[in-house]
């Protein structure tokens, strides 16, 4: 399909904009002007919504497809959230208000969101205090492990420099431990994907700064030793870092904050139903025990004794500004409509079901593939498509068949400790059914590696285009038309 | 329950599939055996009906009618209805990131857009797919430009936006990095200061452009000069007057950032905004944040894809040029259908309203007894001007008489207490302008 801007014509406009009321005078010297007017599209407004709305069909989507991608959370995106997100008195406030003298009045609503959502979120994960600013799970990391190393330089406790990491974590992980100025050391995971508590102790030791854990793993395991393993690393003087990207297995069934964890950070667009806006923007918060409260970023949302809302900048220990505001209020309003939505029982409905229908794919699809662990996974089951691999059929083959009969695929290649990985999150908001379909869909390909390999190593055909040469694109990187 | 789509029947059936009596016995089999939760402070549910009608009324108690003067980084500009009505198409914001190509052409297709439209607002060659917002832009700016040169010290104007420069302290506080912040006037970012600070240990200067206090000012010579240091000189600057003056890269920048939210993005009390970054072809490999390629499929056909992905954490991990995984893909779309629907000359127009007016509001302001400008005359939509009392205070007393005047500059510059930055955009019109000036002699 076209670019836009291969299409419309010279002096074509698609906006209309109010009267010049005022001379036509700017202060803008000359010898600061651009000698050439930016080359900008000069389409009509029917041109561009047909050009967009044409390359949105070209999209899978939650709303249109069957979206199990293991350890994203493809739920669904209540419509009352967008609905909420969308008045405009919340989409037409300046950020600055609240700072101005008199200004806190009027955004009393706005902070009231932000002070519930964060009490929520506390109740839900078991925390002490929350900060709703990082602007996504990874941002929430990098806060996390900012907390961590302000807790240790607070104590003048400077040598714990160590973070340690399981080899099956994201990749976010061992990255955000390094902006946050940390050295990363990997901890094995055992036969059973749980952490190998031998290794994690001959880590542990005076450098160690903390252990950053994502619970439930990588694998969608929940891993039983769970408070032994907070209580080694505590004991040895580092804190537990909870990566709670796969906070819905265990949603109103686990508070993190009770276990032995004492920061965490979770990711509104997944557990809490926000929209993943094919790639963001996204939402992390970041929860912590009382020994990391006096760390918080500013600005602190504060309650009255009067019941109203106030936002407190001076707090000698924090962090400082890790977002301009208040984190991605948009985001964070549809968060909070789920919530109160969802309530204490529907909350405690997510991750059971969750966990039901992860379980349910796993012992339907087990016999097709490889198991790294034999055993009841949470929210996601993670499979190995080695027996396929054998034969030629990669686990990117397969991908690509599931394209063709209308699936998005699951997450490939992920964990990495796993060959040829399928990892499928099929989340409590799709039925049986559509569970059985995809069942079905993915053993009818596993018997067509057998009987007709071709045909499956051809895919996708029902695709605006086939599959791509990716080498092309990272050797000659052809990333803009200008 | 709400969202969950099984029945009862259904889940009894997939308890037997899977050989368990019910949920207690399957978290037991899970060996999820930590006690549960009781979540008492949590309320019950509500209906979709109860949920709008509360959230209806938390809106009301925010003020949106207010007469807004107010930017300081943040704009209220108009969005024409085509952006919103293409973002909400579910299509596009219920996707995930298009790591399936082939199920992606319609997000791919829309960030390889993007990215053109960015380097053509610029002047840059690379742009990549968007990051969070303009402060951490800048923070990813300054620690491409740590990588690309290995030196650790970073020169930053005092007019750079205050909460910019907030947010490097807050990231740079544990990575041992040298900040050197350099006082600025507001008719020029003290350019030969700037300049004596750099040292052959300077990885970047960092300015804004038009600065924090509005004031377009030259920086090709400067640039050469910081690049005869061997340092890099990085920009975080405010689209909207791009489409008047001279784009960054013809300057020499070498990296320019932006806060993205003026392009087709609501206030949102904060977010969620728009991080966009734009490079040289010679620090494309080491830009931080994902990018679309443009390539072909396997029978030649045009198709475009996420490239030189050796970069990110997923593939490098701790070696990764930075952390980020989600960006604002959303919000780069609302940028896009924006420029798309202002358009070329459209853009220039806008421009030209935003700039008349700041010139009209500046004279009517500068006529009131006691108010005196601050700083010259280059500027594009943003002036300070001097009052005789506490800034803070005058614009307290204006919003009890529904302006949001500017933002008072005391608020982080201290010896700044009485000066007020004021920004105007197309939406403000003549009668608005006139009223506030009556209303600040009235309260002065």
């Amino acid at each position: 399909m076209k670019l836009i801007f291969e299409k419309g014509k010279k002096g074509r406009r698609g906006s209309s904009l109010p009267k010049m009321d005022v001379p036509t005078k700017n202060a803008v010297p000359e010898k600061f002007k651009r000698k050439q007017a930016a080359n900008l599209p000069e389409v009509s407004e029917q041109d561009v919504v047909r050009h967009y709305t044409l390359l949105s069909r070209k999209n899978m989507g939650v709303d249109t497809n069957f979206y199990p991608l293991g350890s994203c959370t493809m739920k669904y995106n209540p419509k009352v959230n967008e609905r909420v997100a969308s008045l405009p008195g919340f989409t037409e406030l300046h950020p600055l208000l609240p700072q101005l003298r008199r200004g806190g009045a009027l955004t009393q609503g706005a902070l009231e969101v932000i002070y519930e959502t964060q009490r929520l979120l506390c109740e839900l994960l078991g925390f002490s205090d929350c900060t709703v600013q990082p602007l996504a799970g990874a941002h929430g990391e990098l806060t996390g492990v900012m907390l961590m190393a302000a807790y240790h330089k607070g104590r003048k406790d400077h040598a714990r420099k160590v973070l340690l990491i399981p080899d099956a974590a994201h990749g976010t992980n061992p990255a955000s431990a390094m902006v946050g100025g940390f050295i990363t050391q990997t901890v094995a995971s055992d036969d059973n994907g749980n952490v190998d508590i031998e290794d994690l102790k001959s880590h542990l030791g005076p450098d160690t700064a903390g252990l950053m854990l994502t619970c439930p793993n990588t694998l969608g395991l929940f891993d039983p030793n769970i408070e032994e393993i907070c209580e080694l690393v505590h004991k040895a003087g580092g804190l537990n870092y909870c990566d709670g990207a796969n906070q819905n297995a265990v949603m109103g069934r686990v508070t993190p904050g009770t276990i032995g964890f004492d920061v965490m950070h979770v990711n509104i667009h997944k557990s809490f139903s926000t929209p993943h806006g094919g790639g963001g923007p996204g939402s992390g918060p970041v929860l912590v025990g009382e020994c990391l409260v006096p760390y918080l970023p500013v600005s602190r949302v504060q309650k009255r004794d009067d019941g109203t809302y106030t936002l407190r900048y001076h707090c000698a220990d924090s962090i400082g500004y890790i977002a301009p505001f208040y984190g991605n209020f948009g985001i964070i309003l549809r968060a909070y409509a789920y919530m109160l939505t969802l309530g204490r029982e529907g909350l405690k409905r997510v991750g059971e079901n969750a966990v039901l229908s992860a379980n349910y794919m796993r012992v339907k699809l087990a016999p097709y593939f490889d198991q790294q662990v034999d055993r009841p996974c949470m929210h996601e089951c993670v499979l190995s498509a080695t027996p396929q691999a054998k034969k030629g059929v990669h686990a990117l083959d397969i991908a690509k068949a599931l394209i063709d009969r209308g699936f998005h695929p699951p997450t490939m290649y992920f964990p990495l400790i796993v060959p040829e990985a399928l990892m499928i999150e099929p989340t409590e908001t799709e039925s049986k059914e559509t569970l059985d379909e995809f069942i079905e869909a993915l053993i009818e390909i596993v018997n067509l590696v057998d009987t007709d390999p071709e045909s499956i190593i051809a895919c996708p055909l029902t695709t605006p285009i086939k599959r791509l040469d990716e080498t092309l694109a990272a050797r000659k990187p052809n990333l803009a038309d200008v | 329950m709400p969202y969950i789509a099984n029945t009862k029947e259904d889940q009894q059936a997939m308890f037997e599939t899977i050989g368990c009596t019910d949920f207690a016995d399957m978290w037991r089999k899970s060996q999820v055996v930590v006690p549960e939760p009781a979540l008492a402070n949590i309320p019950e549910g509500m209906s979709e009906f109860e949920v709008i009608s509360k959230l209806r009324q938390l809106a009301s108690k925010n003020a949106t009618e207010l007469h807004t003067f107010l930017g300081a980084g943040y704009y209220d500009h108009i969005i024409p209805a085509a952006v919103s009505e293409i973002s909400s198409r579910s299509e596009f914001y219920t996707a995930y990131t298009p790591y399936q190509p082939e199920a992606s052409q319609g997000t791919l297709q829309a960030i390889y857009e993007y990215q053109s439209m960015i380097c053509r607002l610029t002047g840059m060659p690379v742009s990549n797919a968007s990051l969070y917002d303009g402060g951490t832009a800048l923070f990813e700016a300054m620690m491409l430009a740590i990588r690309s040169t290995r030196r650790r010290q970073v020169v930053v104007s005092e007019a750079v936006s205050p909460i910019f420069r907030e947010m490097l302290y807050a990231y740079s506080s544990n990575l041992n990095i040298e900040l050197i912040q350099i006082p600025s006037g507001v008719d020029d970012s003290s350019q030969k200061a700037l300049l004596d600070a750099v040292s052959d240990r300077t990885a970047c200067v960092i300015v804004q452009y038009p600065n924090f206090f509005g004031t377009i000012e030259a920086w090709e010579k400067f640039n050469e000069k910081v690049h005869a240091k061997k340092a890099l000189s990085v920009c975080s600057t405010y689209p909207i007057s791009l489409a008047l003056l001279t784009p960054p890269g013809e300057l020499g920048f070498d990296i320019v950032t932006a806060e993205g939210q003026s392009l087709g993005n609501s206030l949102n009390f904060g977010g969620p905004y728009l991080g966009i970054m734009a490079v040289t072809t010679k620090l494309m490999r080491k830009m931080p944040g994902r990018v679309c390629g443009r390539t072909v499929d396997s029978e030649d056909k045009d198709g475009f894809v996420l490239t030189l992905q050796t970069r990110e954490q997923h593939i490098r991990r701790e070696s990764a040029m930075s952390n980020i995984c989600s960006n604002e893909s959303l919000c780069a779309l609302n940028a896009l259908v924006y420029m798309s629907c202002i358009g070329k000359e459209g853009f220039i127009q806008l421009a030209e309203l935003c700039a008349s007016k700041a010139a009209y509001a500046r004279e009517l302001l500068l006529a009131i007894d006691g108010v005196e400008a601050v700083g010259g005359e280059a500027f594009f939509n943003e002036f300070v001007i001097q009052l005789p009392c506490d800034a803070a205070e005058v614009v307290g007393k204006l919003i009890d008489k529904g302006f949001a005047a500017g933002f008072p500059l005391g608020r982080y510059y201290p010896d700044r207490k009485n000066q007020l930055l004021v920004a105007l955009t197309e939406k403000r019109t003549k009668e608005e302008i006139k009223s506030l000036a009556t209303a600040l002699e009235a309260v002065l």
